[in-house]
């Protein structure tokens, strides 16, 4: 199996990087915005674990005495028309957006390496059929087909995670479909053969392993689309049901009725989206940058 | 030539086909139809008057018989009726057209125009401070919801006007026509510019390192001559492919766009027939959509050998 060496990367690029420690700095200074990226994905991720630690308030109080309060001391954010706490639901809303972000580029990656690994592999009829699948589903937009697959299965978190992760089979089986037919020629695969192993086992342990670092990047660059996918969904009433603080539904409650009365409902759940996605486009760019230097901008 | 696009108009074909089934069996998986719904709202049920209205619709019919009659219907210009209003499906969607078109268009032409020049600036100034703030600021665009820029634009719109802009289906005024279809094209529109622009600049980069280029400096030829005569004309065609696909992608910017600004367009008839399980405009909607992406694509593909002589597709 081929295999990148990474340490003969960093001294061709002049990096000391004798420790773990010193590889990670050697990339903070090289990809300034790459770890700028990082930092916000690793504060999403710790906001989500630690939401209950991080709040006062529950995301779920009602509150009516101070409903659309405006921000302040008690309630950093404010509170919305039921006098929920608007800090407490955002960072608990990080655990919607983390699962279903997480949960659906997972389930359409796995997904896609299966149909991509199979239809480049296999070729013949099975390859001729899955492309006309793929096809199909590409012919829609993300959005549409999110949106007609939870009008289908009802709106709940498992349902919204299928939703969003079915448009993006495609994609990531063309990539690995793209990749499977060029690896397949090389002569490690040859090797492999010639001393007798299964297809299945090469596809598996020599195959699979040299298309993870275009896997890893297409899975970055699309995990910041499912969150505002989710968000999307949400905004229109078809994805997370209520009582689940959701950064897209927060928006939805709070939609034009209360720009005038209330901006903060508008502002902190389109900062808290725009952030997280902001900071997976940033760490996606730079993993593309170092794992796949052709794509290079 | 002329075999590869009867070919491509074959696949287009097989493609619109799958589509249509895939839409028509997931709407009708879920249990519960229209008149579950407008029954549950009602309370008591006579359960031969639910039948009655089933037969009526047509939804008490095996699927594919359903299936097939709906396909029938399409091919002669008959889209069925919408179980809300009642209304042919075709009357329902033919005026929201134009609508969602006009947005489309504006959109797209706001992005390009934004989008190519400050990809060129960007790619031109390369490593410089510009071009770190350019590159910032177009994966912020890709990273902001269009439905909460569009929110902001109706909070600015507020504060500046004091009220929000109410969507007037044909503007007399300048203003009139900015406020309904301006501001919200560029709500829509800001993603694809961002979008665009790194097209642009990563495809300018490419061509920048040419030595042809090198040699139309070495013959004096200025800045301006070489970076938009020689390298743009050349770094177009990627950006011809994004912003064709994007045309018929805008789709998903618009419904949500359509949503926060209350504009009647196709797009936010798509969600609320959605609401309704209002099925005949869904699949209908659905299959527009469809046949949009499936020809921006196909054009695109044959822009390519308009635009670049050196591609011409084999027979």
């Amino acid at each position: 199996m081929a295999t990148i060496n990474y340490d003969s990367e960093l001294r061709r690029a002049g990096a000391n990087a004798t420790s773990g420690w010193r590889r990670l700095r050697f990339f903070a200074q090289r990809y300034v915005l790459g770890t700028v990226g990082l930092v916000i994905m690793v504060t999403f991720v710790l906001t989500a674990l630690f939401a209950d630690l991080i709040c006062r308030y529950s995301p779920l109080t009602v509150d009516s005495a101070h409903a659309l309060a405006p921000p302040g001391w008690q309630h950093w954010m404010g509170t919305d028309s039921f006098g929920r706490d608007v800090w407490a639901r955002i960072i608990h809303g990080a655990r919607i957006s983390l699962a279903v972000g997480i949960g659906s580029t997972a389930l359409g990656s796995s997904l896609g390496v299966v149909v991509g690994l199979t239809s480049g592999y296999l070729s013949g009829w099975v390859d001729l059929v899955f492309q006309r699948v793929t096809d199909i589903l590409q012919a829609l937009p993300l959005l549409v087909l999110a949106l007609v697959m939870t009008a289908a299965l009802g709106p709940s978190l498992p349902n919204v995670i299928i939703a969003i992760a079915i448009p993006l089979i495609p994609t990531v089986s063309r990539v690995i479909r793209a990749n499977t037919l060029a690896l397949r020629e090389l002569p490690f695969v040859e090797a492999a053969k010639s001393i007798g192993m299964s297809e299945m086992r090469i596809a598996l342990r020599h195959v699979l392993p040299n298309t993870l670092a275009p896997l890893i990047v297409l899975a970055t660059a699309q995990l910041g689309s499912t969150i505002l996918t989710e968000a999307s969904l949400s905004f229109l009433g078809l994805g997370i049901p209520e009582p689940y603080p959701s950064w897209g539904r927060m928006l939805s409650e709070s939609a034009a009725e209360y720009v005038r009365v209330a901006p903060w409902l508008v502002i902190f759940p389109g900062i808290a989206i725009s952030l997280a996605v902001f900071g997976t486009n940033l760490f996606g760019d730079a993993l593309r940058d170092i794992l796949d230097p052709r794509q290079r901008g | 030539m002329f075999a590869y696009i009867v070919r491509r108009l074959a696949l287009m074909l097989v493609t619109l086909i799958g589509i249509s089934i895939v839409i028509f069996f997931l709407l009708r998986i879920v249990p519960g139809n229209i008149v579950d719904i407008l029954f549950d709202a009602a309370g008591f049920v006579d359960p031969a008057d639910k039948a009655n209205l089933e037969r009526e619709l047509g939804i008490d019919q095996p699927l594919v018989l359903q299936y097939l009659h709906w396909i029938w219907g399409l091919l002669q210009g008959d889209l069925g009726y919408s179980y809300v209003s009642e209304k042919p499906a075709l009357q329902e969607i033919l005026p929201r057209i134009p609508i969602t078109a006009r947005l489309a268009a504006l959109a797209l032409l706001f992005s390009a125009s934004i989008g190519i020049p400050l990809g060129v600036i960007s790619a031109v100034h390369q490593g410089t401070k510009l071009d770190y703030i350019l590159r910032v600021v177009s994966l912020s665009g890709l990273s902001l919801p269009s439905f909460w820029l569009g929110l902001l634009i109706l909070m600015a719109s507020v504060s500046l006007f004091g009220n929000i802009p109410i969507f007037n289906p044909n503007p007399k005024t300048l203003g009139e026509m900015f406020t309904t279809y301006c501001l919200p094209s560029m709500a829509v529109g800001f993603r694809s510019a961002a979008l665009t622009m790194r097209i642009t600049r990563s495809s300018m980069l490419e061509i920048l390192r040419q030595d042809y280029i090198r040699t139309a400096r070495a013959k004096g030829a200025s800045e301006a001559s070489v970076n938009f005569h020689h390298a743009l004309k050349n770094a177009i065609l990627p950006v011809i492919t994004v912003v064709g696909i994007e045309a018929a992608f805008l789709i998903g910017g618009l419904i949500v766009t359509e949503t926060v600004f209350n504009i009647p367009g196709v797009a936010r008839f798509l969600v609320e027939a959605i609401r309704w399980r209002d099925y005949p405009i869904v699949q209908n909607l659905v299959m527009l959509i469809a046949v949009v992406v499936v020809f921006a694509n196909f054009t695109v593909d044959m822009l390519y050998a308009v635009v670049d002589p050196r591609i011409r597709y084999a027979d």
